[in-house]
């Protein structure tokens, strides 16, 4: 049987432009939630956003790095943040030259959950004030979801398949899940998997605020709203950025002296069929998916030492966490289980992808980051190591990322070191 | 150099991110400086829209290089 290892890793978040810095200021327990600067947000009920800085910000995002000033000009911020990320992952990978064969081996899965919103209503505003002919002819496919996997096959010449995903907050996830089988199956000996995000626009944190999703009740203490199993938890933040990483054939990687981070060695995925926006009461779907993707593993309870969970900050994450109890057993078998959402906020279509590079990372570094603002956690968490805070220190062999999105989709993906 | 000239220079610089040195008036929006079609289509709206000129399908399809579209707008603006 093919087996599928991770060999390059790129981001794009609100803590840092690149893989490493993300992951330092994660570790140091630093926040990325602050007022919105996007725009104007008068009239709005949320008023904070984890925003990806800036390129004059300390560790801010500079988009002519490794994408072309024409293109920027072209589609939507999330596309930015996905070429970048995946040209990351490919840098790290050693994979920026490769031969005519391998381009035609090599595909991309790089999906979004929403798309190019900002673009959507941006243009739909020249459209009401100027006409049909002032619209954009870059409009569509620079708003396209696609367009990641499109634009970055394009730039590095990438001839496998070619294939995006669109399961909401779930993306990032099954983007990676789905990639992994096409390896396994055959079809491509590298992908580069993942997603990504960017809808911090007027339309976008309405949308979300109306759907009474977002939080709306820490606009004064914007670093303090993302917080996963607390008491007085009220809503997600928006995030926004990218995770991209470079799958690979263990063979493949192996012949050629590729730098190994980890294997992907389970996927599990299921359908809520309950409700739109709101999780299955007794969290049925996350379970089934979990379950899953422990059996494609093949390891037991015990085996996991660290889950990255969904854990959104809102009512649901608790039924997440009795989720993960009934699989994994009422003290997780001695897994942590954090929420780095608390810290970069919710990526959406990109958060399965980014918090599947955390485990990879936590592996890498046996150390499990924090779940912020956890100062009271609330019931049904006794026993259970949230990683509340503070980073740890501690043996990870095997990690497992949650990931669910409204439609009632679910994807659970499991990285073990090689 | 005309007015006009440094407007259309200025919009094709920012538009398809070249060096202002290559916007010469003979350079080819095609093959000198890297446009497409659709880059095309793009900047002859903004030309449409700093100018406040109409330029039909039918004459934006004949302007191939700067000096094309400086003519044009010169020819054509109110």
């Amino acid at each position: 049987m093919r087996r599928v290892v991770v060999t390059g890793l790129g981001l794009v978040t609100p803590l840092g432009a690149d893989v490493e810095t993300t992951w330092a200021n994660l570790l140091a327990g630093k926040s990325g939630a602050g007022p919105i600067t996007r725009f104007d947000t008068t009239g709005q009920k949320c008023l904070i956003a984890c925003e990806v800085k800036p390129a004059d910000h300390e560790y801010g995002f500079d988009a002519g790095k490794r994408v072309d000033h024409k293109i920027q000009r072209q589609v939507d911020p999330f596309i930015v943040y996905g070429i970048d990320a995946a040209g990351q992952a490919l840098e790290d990978a050693g994979l920026v030259d490769m031969d005519d064969d391998l381009k035609m081996r090599t595909g991309c899965s790089i999906g979004s959950g929403i798309g190019g919103l900002p673009g959507i209503e941006s243009e739909s505003i020249v459209l009401h004030e100027k006409g049909p002919g002032r619209v954009s002819p870059h409009f569509v496919h620079g708003r396209l979801i696609n367009l990641i996997s499109g634009q970055v096959s394009i730039k590095y010449g990438l001839m496998g398949p070619n294939h995006a995903v669109v399961t909401a907050c779930s993306t990032g996830a099954h983007s990676i899940g789905d990639a992994a089988r096409m390896i396994k199956d055959g079809d491509a000996d590298v992908m580069l998997a993942g997603g990504a995000e960017s809808t911090i626009n007027p339309l976008g944190v309405a949308g979300f605020a109306q759907a009474r999703a977002l939080n709306c009740s820490f606009n004064d203490r914007p670093t303090e709203a993302s917080r996963p199993y607390d008491k007085d938890r009220d809503g997600f933040v928006m995030g926004e950025g990218a995770g991209v990483v470079v799958l690979e054939e263990y063979e493949h990687a192996k012949a050629r002296g590729a730098k190994i981070y980890a294997e992907v060695v389970g996927y599990g995925l299921s359908g809520d069929a309950y409700h739109v926006t709101a999780p299955h009461p007794e969290g049925k779907g996350a379970e089934l998916a979990m379950r899953m993707a422990l059996r494609k593993a093949g390891l037991e309870a015990g085996d996991i030492d660290y889950v990255n969970a969904h854990g959104t900050s809102t009512m649901a994450d608790t039924i997440e966490l009795a989720a993960v109890k009934r699989v994994l057993g009422d003290d997780l078998s001695g897994a942590s289980m954090s929420s780095t959402k608390s810290a970069i906020g919710h990526l959406l279509g990109g958060a399965g992808a980014v918090e599947t590079i955390f485990c990879i990372l936590a592996i890498r570094d046996q150390i499990v980051p924090p779940t912020l603002n956890l100062h009271n956690p609330d019931e049904g968490t006794e026993g259970v190591d949230l990683v509340p805070l503070v980073a740890k220190k501690r043996t990870v062999r095997a990690a497992l990322n949650n990931s669910f999105g409204f439609g009632g989709t679910n994807a659970s993906v499991i990285v073990k070191a090689i | 150099m005309s007015d006009t000239a440094d407007r259309v220079k200025k919009i094709v610089v920012e538009h398809l991110g070249v060096e202002a040195e290559k916007v010469t008036e003979d350079a080819s929006f095609i093959d000198d400086l890297g446009a497409d079609s659709l880059d095309i289509v793009e900047l002859v709206m903004a030309f449409e829209e700093e100018f406040g000129v109409e330029i039909p399908d039918d004459a934006a399809e004949k302007i191939a290089t700067v000096s094309d579209a400086i003519k044009y707008i010169d020819e054509n603006k109110g």
